[in-house]
């Protein structure tokens, strides 16, 4: 079992790299605001970061960042890789305790999934990526906090809205325990 | 379509391509750790030339790479713009002058300490840019999950990469299909809808998309189960390829320039060149 296990980890990390680079390359919804728009892949790296755990979602949100940056064509922007890759590493670590597999995701679980989602897009974008920039690529503190922000506060939203509810969906497709009735 | 411009390989008798995966991999990460660590502007120029050169011999014409030249000019002159708003004083921190070139009004006034500091910050990027178009366009995907793995990457995670790459245009495919059976049905994920909706309406694509790629793990995973994936701590790889003269000389030209670069960036303390001083 063990072993299935560690496999199906390496092929969740490759088809979850994929969906995030689909999502991220092509995926865009307009959010209101010129120029600006709301791409879905930080819920979808959300979803499967707690469903496979921190590995898993460090590696998706590193191979599909790095995968998304090279194929706009240019080398990596590294600082905001890291970032993703600690997204979903903070998500599956923190998230790895709730039962989606199981069928069960009602309101205790969906405020915990916000609240995880929150902390990991903080902690990447208000805190690794500007520090980063900074000290990669010495670009002004003002310019990359407020690029911070903004990426912060949009992936928040997308993470916790559209995330919550894929699980919520997700997991009434699946039979919970003790769902047979005796009559 | 679009999968077509997503990390299009060139097929290509030269000598960039007969280079294996290995070396252009270790080579891509030793020259974008050169350009990252450095900021002084010699350094950087002397690395865009070896940059360009190796782009010249690997004989893809300008013209084939011309969308991802266009999106990195849009994206480097935004960004400059916006380094420039949000501190137009950057270059006078950093290089402890100030020559006022055009006096704009409050604290925008343009000066040559910006002016070069936004020239670096170009020139850093750019200096990537031919060795990244190479790396993509230059290497074959079914190389690449082996060249990882000899750099010293685990094969699994070798072949989680290469399981994405395979299957990208699959699961692009499947979006398409369901967002169009959707969009039938009078999902929308445009300007019409309120932003809420559009959120509400983003989840009806969504789901079915990642049922079918939770589906595709199973059957995936199965499958390399049954043939005993992960049994042993190391494999052998079907498109690996030996190491010839060049890629010795490939990689080693990759360290002398990480090493250059290392060496004469911090030979005075400072990150920056400072021609103002």
């Amino acid at each position: 079992m063990k072993k299935n296990n560690s496999i199906k980890t390496v092929v969740a990390v490759g088809i979850g790299a994929a969906l995030f680079f689909v999502l991220g390359r092509f995926v865009q919804i307009p959010s209101g605001v010129p120029n600006t728009n709301i791409t879905t892949q930080y819920a979808i790296l959300g979803m499967l970061a707690t469903m496979y755990g921190p590995v898993a979602g460090a590696l998706i949100g590193f191979i599909g960042h790095t995968l998304i940056d090279l194929s706009w064509g240019g080398a990596p922007w590294w600082s905001w890789v890291i970032a993703s890759t600690v997204v979903g590493a903070v998500v599956g670590f923190m998230g790895k305790k709730l039962p989606i597999h199981e069928g069960v995701f009602g309101k205790k679980e969906i405020v915990t999934f916000a609240i995880i989602n929150v902390i990991a897009n903080a902690a990447a974008w208000l805190v690794v990526a500007p520090v980063l920039d900074i000290a990669i690529y010495a670009e002004p503190a003002a310019k990359v906090f407020a690029q911070g922000a903004m990426a912060a506060f949009v992936n928040s939203v997308t993470a916790v809205v559209i995330g919550a509810l894929l699980c919520i969906a997700y997991s009434k497709t699946i039979a919970g325990k003790g769902s047979l009735d005796a009559e | 379509m679009a999968a077509k411009t997503v990390l299009n390989y060139l097929p290509r008798k030269s000598v960039v391509h007969a280079l294996t995966g290995t070396t252009k991999l270790a080579f891509f990460l030793l020259f974008t750790f050169a350009g990252m660590l450095t900021y002084d502007t010699r350094v950087l120029l002397g690395l865009l030339v070896v940059s360009l050169l190796a782009f010249r011999v690997s004989r893809i014409k300008v013209s084939e790479v011309r969308f991802m030249l266009v999106f990195m000019l849009i994206f480097l002159l935004l960004n400059n713009f916006f380094v420039f708003v949000f501190n137009p004083n950057q270059g006078t921190e950093i290089y402890g002058t100030r020559h006022v070139l055009l006096p704009l009004p409050g604290r925008f006034a343009v000066t040559a300490e910006e002016l070069f500091y936004l020239f670096n910050i170009t020139l850093k990027y750019f200096v990537a840019l031919p060795v990244a178009m190479l790396f993509i366009s230059a290497t074959d995907p079914s190389e690449f999950a082996a060249s990882l793995n000899s750099i010293g990457v685990s094969y699994r995670v070798g072949y989680s990469v290469a399981i994405a790459l395979r299957y990208i245009p699959d699961i692009q495919r499947d979006y398409h299909n369901i967002s169009q059976a959707q969009q039938a049905r009078g999902v929308e994920l445009g300007r019409k809808e309120p932003l809420m909706k559009r959120l509400r309406n983003a989840v009806n694509i969504l789901l079915p998309l990642i049922l079918s790629s939770l589906a595709r793990i199973d059957v995936i995973s199965n499958a390399m189960e049954l043939r005993g994936f992960g049994k042993k701590k190391k494999r052998t790889w079907y498109t690996k390829k030996p190491f010839g003269r060049n890629d010795y000389l490939a990689l080693l030209l990759g360290v002398l320039l990480l090493a250059a670069s290392i060496a004469i960036t911090f030979a005075d303390g400072n990150r920056f060149y400072n021609p103002f001083m």
